[in-house]
C-alpha cells in the first residue's frame, strides 16, 4: 500500500521541510500520494504535483482549512486513511500538533521524530533529548509517522508531473477558531535550513546586544538562533530557539555565543557540521562539542570577529 | 469548572542519562526523579486559574508505576486539591495513557485538561492531542498564554512560525510549553497538608482499556560521539580555520 504524505503549505508554496518528509515518505514506500488540504491552493497542489518523488497529489480545499487547524485536517485524512500503510508528515509544530489527532482515532501508536528508516516498520528516533537513539518496530497495522526533518536531505522539487486529483473536504470543526498569526518576517535564511546559524544565550545580556549577532549574521548571511534562557529572559522571540523543545537545525556552520550548552540545547544543534563556541568560561560544556572553542569576552569578541569577516575577500553565500 | 492536570514521572532534566548495556533501555535505578518539566507548568496554570476564581478543583493525575504517585503528591503540594493514580507497569505508550485519560475524564466530567506539551524522556509529543481526538475535545497545544473567558479559552500557542492565537470552547484540551508561567516551589506547610489530601488508586487493567504496546523498542544505543574539537586563541585564527580548514566560509 501507498503511503500519504500530508504536505506543509501556506496555500501557494510547499514550506520547505515538505521536501524532507517527501524523502523520507520515498524511502518507506515508491508509491508516494501528497495531500493538500488549504483553501485555494491550487499552486500548492500544483508545486506538490511536481516532486519527483510523488506520484499522485490529493487536493482538498475549503473555506475553514485556510488556517490549517488540525481539528479541521484530521477528518479528511482519517476518510483517505484505509488506502494507505503509512501516513507521514515533518516533525514541526505543525507536524506534531496533527498527527497524533489522527493516530488515536486509527487506534496506532504514533512514532515521532524519526531520524532514520531502517525498514517500511522500523525506525530510529532520537529520546532523552538526543542522548539516545532507539530502534522501534511498529506492530501497528497503519502507521503514523513525523519525521526529522533535518536527518533527510530534501527531494527534488521539479520534474515531476503527478496527476492531481480532488477529494470532498470534510465538515468544520467549530469549536476551535482561529484568531491571528503573528510570524516574523524576515530576509534572512530560515533558522531551520540556514547554512549557517549564529545563535545568541543569556551571555548576550540584553536584547539590544543582539545587534552584535545580527551583524555577523548579516555578514555570513546567516540565519539566526537563541537558546532557551535568552528567549525566556525576552532578548527575542520564541521562534527562535533551538534545542529540545525549540527546533533542531544541522547547519553547516553553528556559532553559539554566550551559551553554556545545557543538554537541551545540544538536543537542537549537536549534528551541526561545524561548531564554534564563544564563550568566556572554559570550562562551559558547550566546548565539549565544539569544533573550534574562542575562550573569550564576547562583546570583544563578535566586533573582532566581524572586522575579520569584513578583511576576507570573499564568503562563500 | 474542573481542571484535571496529567503529570508524569520521569528521569530529572538535570541528569546526565546512561544507556544500558545491553542495549534493552536507560538506566533507572538510584537515578533522580522528578515531574516532567512542563507538567510542573500545567499544575501551576491550573491553580493560578482557581486562585482567580475561575475554577473550583484543580484534580491532578498520573499513570505509572507505584513511586509515581509521588508526582501526584507534588502536584497537592502547590495547589491541585486531590490526585487520582492510575497504576500501570512499564512502558505504556502516549496511545495508552490517552485512553486511560479518556476513562478518567468520562467519570470526572472536567472542563479543562492539561498537561505538558512533550515528556522529555520519550520527546514523544503525543498524548495531548491523542486524547482531544478520543474525545473529540478542541485542542490548544504548545500554550505559552491563556485566558480564560466565559466558556471559552483564547490561547496563545507557540508554532514555529511564532505565535498563533486560537480561541476554544470548554471543554478542550491545553498543552503547556515551560513558557507559560513560573511554576512556584511547595513550601513546607504545603508539603505536610498535601499528605492529607486524598490520591484515589486505580488499577489501570480495571478501565477496560487495551494498553498493551504497539511498539517494539529493539534497541537503544549511544548516539555517535562528537570528535573533540580545538580551543583557538584568537577571532583571527577562528576566521583563519573556519576559512582554511573548515571551508564553511
Ligand atoms: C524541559 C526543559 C527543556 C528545555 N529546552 C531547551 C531548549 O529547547 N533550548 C535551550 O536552549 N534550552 C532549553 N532548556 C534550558 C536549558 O536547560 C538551559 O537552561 C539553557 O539552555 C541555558 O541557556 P544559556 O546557555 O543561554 O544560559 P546559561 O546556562 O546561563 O549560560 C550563559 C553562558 O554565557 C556565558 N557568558 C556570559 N557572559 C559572557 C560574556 N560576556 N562573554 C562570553 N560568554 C559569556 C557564560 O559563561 C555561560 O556559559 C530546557 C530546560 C528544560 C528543563
Amino acid at each position: 500500500m501507498a503511503v500519504l504524505l500530508i504536505v506543509e503549505h501556506n496555500n501557494k508554496e510547499l514550506k520547505a521541510f515538505t521536501l524532507n518528509a517527501a524523502t523520507a515518505a520515498s524511502q518507506i514506500d515508491g508509491e508516494v500520494h501528497a495531500l493538500v488540504i488549504g483553501n485555494n491552493c491550487t499552486d500548492a497542489a500544483k508545486a506538490a504535483s511536481e516532486l519527483p518523488v510523488v506520484k499522485k497529489v490529493i487536493q482538498v480545499e475549503a473555506a475553514h482549512y485556510e488556517n490549517f487547524i488540525a481539528e479541521n485536517f484530521a477528518p479528511v485524512i482519517l476518510k483517505l486513511a484505509e488506502n494507505y500503510s503509512h501516513i507521514v508528515c515533518s516533525a514541526n509544530t505543525f507536524g506534531k500538533n496533527l498527527m497524533p489527532r489522527i493516530a488515536a482515532k486509527l487506534d496506532t501508536s504514533q512514532i515521532s521524530d524519526i531520524i532514520k528508516v531502517v525498514s517500511k516498520d522500523t525506525f530510529i528516533r532520537p529520546i532523552y533529548a538526543g542522548n539516545a537513539f532507539a530502534t522501534v518496530k511498529s506492530n501497528d497495522a497503519k502507521k503514523c509517522v513525523t519525521i526529522r526533518p533535518t536527518s533527510f536531505d530534501p527531494c527534488d522539487n521539479s520534474g515531476g508531473s503527478a496527476p492531481i486529483e480532488n477529494a470532498d473536504a470534510g465538515d468544520e470543526f467549530t469549536t476551535t477558531k482561529f484568531i491571528k498569526r503573528e510570524e516574523i518576517k524576515s530576509d534572512r535564511p530560515e533558522l531551520g535550513t540556514a547554512r549557517i546559524v549564529v545563535s545568541g544565550g543569556r551571555g548576550m545580556q540584553n536584547g539590544d546586544n543582539f545587534k552584535l549577532i545580527t551583524a555577523v549574521a548579516d555578514k555570513l548571511n546567516a540565519a539566526i538562533g537563541a537558546s532557551r534562557a535568552a528567549v525566556d529572559a525576552g532578548y527575542i522571540s520564541n521562534d527562535h530557539q533551538v534545542g529540545q523543545t525549540g527546533k533542531v537545525v544541522v547547519p553547516d556552520l553553528y556559532i553559539a555565543v554566550g551559551i553554556s550548552g545545557a543538554i537541551q540545547h545540544l538536543a537542537g544543534m549537536k549534528e551541526s557540521k561545524v561548531i564554534v563556541a564563544i564563550n568566556k568560561d572554559g570550562e562551559a560544556p558547550i566546548f565539549s562539542v565544539a569544533d573550534y572553542g574562542l575562550e573569550a569576552d564576547l562583546f570583544e569578541a563578535l566586533p573582532q570577529f566581524l572586522e575579520e569577516l569584513n578583511k576576507l575577500n570573499t564568503i562563500q553565500k | 469548572m474542573k481542571i484535571l492536570v496529567a503529570v508524569k514521572r520521569v528521569i530529572d532534566y538535570n541528569v546526565q542519562i546512561r544507556v544500558k548495556e545491553d542495549g534493552s533501555g536507560i538506566v533507572t535505578e538510584n537515578v533522580k526523579m522528578s515531574t516532567n518539566p512542563p507538567d510542573d507548568n500545567a499544575i501551576e496554570e491550573a491553580v493560578k486559574i482557581k486562585e482567580a476564581g475561575k475554577a473550583t478543583e484543580v484534580i491532578a493525575i498520573t499513570v505509572g508505576e507505584e513511586k509515581s504517585q509521588e508526582t501526584v503528591r507534588k502536584a497537592l503540594a502547590v495547589g491541585a486539591d486531590r490526585g487520582i493514580h492510575v497504576k500501570a507497569d512499564g512502558i505504556i505508550e502516549p496511545l495508552a495513557v490517552s485512553k486511560i485519560l479518556q476513562k478518567i475524564v468520562e467519570k470526572e466530567k472536567p472542563d479543562l485538561v492539561f498537561m505538558g506539551k512533550q515528556a522529555i524522556d520519550d520527546d514523544c509529543n503525543q498524548t495531548g492531542q491523542m486524547l482531544s481526538a478520543l474525545l473529540d475535545w478542541p485542542q490548544a497545544t504548545f500554550a505559552s498564554k491563556i485566558d480564560v473567558k466565559d466558556g471559552k479559552l483564547e490561547v496563545t500557542r507557540e508554532i514555529d512560525e511564532g505565535l498563533e492565537t486560537i480561541e476554544v470552547n470548554t471543554p478542550a484540551i491545553v498543552t503547556c510549553d515551560l513558557r507559560l508561567n513560573e511554576p512556584r516551589y511547595a513550601s513546607l506547610p504545603n508539603i505536610m497538608k498535601a499528605k492529607k489530601k486524598p490520591i484515589e488508586q486505580i488499577n489501570a487493567s480495571d478501565l477496560g482499556v487495551d494498553i498493551s504496546s504497539k511498539i517494539q523498542q529493539i534497541k537503544v544505543e549511544e548516539p555517535p560521539k562528537r570528535q573533540a574539537g580545538i580551543k583557538v586563541s584568537s577571532v583571527a585564527e577562528l576566521v583563519q580555520k573556519l576559512k582554511n580548514e573548515a571551508k564553511v566560509i
